[in-house]
């Protein structure tokens, strides 16, 4: 049976698909200048990401190996066309604020990627799983991106998020600084580069504090003093 | 007597960072002093305050290396990269700008890539292009030669106002008269004009350029002391500038009323200053000779490119990233053939 907190860890954390596998770059780093932006690119994917799996599974026994590339990308294609079509629906300025970058989920390697390593190799609850888990942990690092670079290039926090959960929402917007001129590197590309290069540096920095805490209580778990035999002495 | 012998190399006088950076301080001592005469006390304040906050962020990011902090500090590499953003931004600019100026030049660009030595990009060029991208309403807001608004004799902004300003006690409608656009700037936004006219309307093209002359060749002064003190060689100023001049008269004599004469290229904007004080940097240039008259005739068609036809008004920052790009690249291909070996192998052959 397949290890589910395995996979869960692994999708978050350990197997990340935008701090540790670097896939799916382009989309990650062209729509994160705000929150907002990064958070429905990362619902959009996630959605791709969790259905493309399921799929991907489900038919994992009548794919022919030789054909199996195509065959997910028409799956992951067709997943993306109904997104679009439901962002079109129900979002539609973010759908247009997005613009290229939702149909360009097709081309996410992540999704590819999860399909071809995972998803048709596992039973279909292991694959959703693993797609939903995959999806989540890119949608945090976007918008975790996506908050760094709003505060630092826009001094406000949550601005526009009426564009994904309707007109409530638009008094969340905090404003950090008033009067403020705006930092136009943090939005631009090269900011986006900055930010998610501390962001892998920051989750490697905590991966070796782990490291270097489960390294220094092992030997007091194993314990039990030396295991020297006592050759010397006793001489009488 | 006693002879002394020793084995070679006979090198004496071995040079060391800090003297080198202590030598770069010295020689830009007229550069300074022109920009001081010309435009107030701005610059001399840019300069202390950017040098006050580098020496701060390299003590704070050698404590957090672990490394000896007094050892490094001592090297003054800090100092001379705070000295060439000071000369490079406007001297009225606010504080907050050389503050993210100096963090990004000594923080990202210096020690994100592994400290003096490892960096690939020029911390100081890092810096200035990056503030010219993310605010460019200040960084064009450059300050008048005193020419242009004094009556008679030498007329700048007081000291204590000029604290004030860049301070941000002092509101800047208060110094809209101290302000023009740069030559550059305002050859650029000429309009219809050709180059002979926009010469004669403009204040600052008319008047004013005397003062970026004199600050060009307090520059050029300083670099001709470094060559003779043989901090660097002659070959990526003289590649630089004579690139630049070459390219510039071509066009000139092409199409004179569309482009600016050689001479307003090699002595407006950072051209001097690039040339001796930026481009020479040994750590992100070149290495060899050759490589250094590829390096440095690379950076000068640049500026003129990029002058002419982009966005910006100087091209200097932009010239040298792009050249520190590519110098890893220009020295695998200038490798020098070692003395009594046949020539070497350039770059990534199948095998000879």
């Amino acid at each position: 049976m397949a290890d589910y907190r395995k996979i869960t860890l692994d999708g978050l954390w350990h197997n990340n698909p935008a701090l540790v596998q670097l896939l799916g770059l382009c989309p990650l780093l062209a729509v994160t200048g705000t929150v907002v932006n990064a958070m429905g690119l990362g619902l959009a994917s996630t959605l791709v990401l969790t259905g493309s799996n399921l799929t991907v599974s489900l038919f994992r026994h009548f794919v022919p190996d030789s054909v199996r590339l195509p065959i997910f990308v028409m799956i992951i294609a067709a997943f993306v066309t109904s997104i679009e079509l439901l962002m079109q629906a129900f979002t539609y300025e973010l759908y247009q604020i997005l613009g290229i970058f939702i149909p360009l989920i097709v081309t996410n390697c992540a999704i590819m990627g999860r399909a071809d390593a995972f998803a048709c190799k596992n039973p279909v609850g292991a694959s959703v799983l693993d797609g939903l888990m995959m999806g989540i942990g890119f949608t945090a690092v976007l918008m975790v991106l996506g908050a760094m670079r709003e505060v630092l290039g826009l001094g406000t926090l949550f601005s526009d998020m009426q564009l994904l959960f309707g007109p409530a929402a638009e008094s969340w917007k905090i404003t950090l600084v008033d009067d403020y001129s705006g930092f136009l590197f943090a939005i631009l590309p090269p900011g986006a580069f900055v930010g998610m290069g501390l962001l892998i540096a920051l989750k490697n920095i905590v991966d070796a504090r782990l490291e270097e805490r489960r390294r220094a209580q092992k030997p007091k778990a194993e314990g039990g003093g030396s295991k020297r035999v006592r050759v010397t002495g006793n001489v009488g | 007597m006693a002879l002394i012998r020793s084995s070679s190399p006979h090198l004496h006088n071995a040079g060391s960072t800090p003297k080198i950076m202590r030598l770069l301080l010295i020689a830009a001592l007229p550069g300074i002093a022109a920009m001081t005469f010309f435009f107030g006390w701005g610059t001399l304040i840019q300069i202390g305050w950017a040098m006050l906050l580098a020496l701060g962020f390299e003590a704070a990011v050698m404590k957090l290396r672990r490394r000896p902090v007094a050892f490094y500090l001592r090297d003054s590499s800090a100092l001379v990269t705070a000295l060439l953003l000071g000369l490079a931004l406007p001297p009225f600019s606010p504080w907050w700008l050389t503050l993210v100026g100096v963090f990004v030049a000594i923080v990202i660009a210096k020690h994100l890539y592994g400290g003096l030595g490892n960096n690939p990009f020029n911390p100081a060029m890092v810096a200035y292009a990056l503030l010219l991208v993310s605010f460019p309403v200040d960084m064009t807001r450059w300050t008048a030669p005193f020419v242009l608004h004094a009556d008679d004799g030498w007329q700048v902004l007081g000291l204590i106002d000029t604290f004030k300003v860049i301070f941000g006690a002092l509101d800047h409608s208060a110094i809209d008269a101290f302000t023009s656009a740069t030559p550059l700037d305002e050859l650029r936004h000429r309009g219809g004009l050709t180059t002979e006219e926009a010469f004669r309307e403009s204040r600052v093209l008319a008047d004013g350029v005397g003062a970026w002359h004199a600050v060009a060749a307090a520059y050029f002064m300083g670099g001709v002391f470094l060559l003779y003190r043989k901090v660097f060689t002659w070959h990526t100023p003289l590649a630089m500038l004579g690139s630049l001049a070459a390219i510039s008269t071509l066009f000139y004599l092409f199409a004179p009323d569309n482009f600016a004469d050689p001479f307003f290229h090699l002595t407006m904007g950072a051209t001097m200053l690039g040339a001796f004080f930026i481009a020479t940097d040994p750590v992100t240039a070149a290495t060899s000779n050759r490589g250094k008259l590829y390096y440095g005739a690379g950076i000068g068609v640049l500026v003129y490119v990029i002058r002419t036809w982009g966005s910006y008004p100087d091209a200097v920052a932009f010239a040298v990233l792009l050249m520190n790009l590519a110098a890893p690249f220009i020295d695998q291909y200038t490798q020098p053939r070692t003395y009594g070996h046949a020539k070497p192998k350039r770059g990534l052959k199948e095998d000879a």
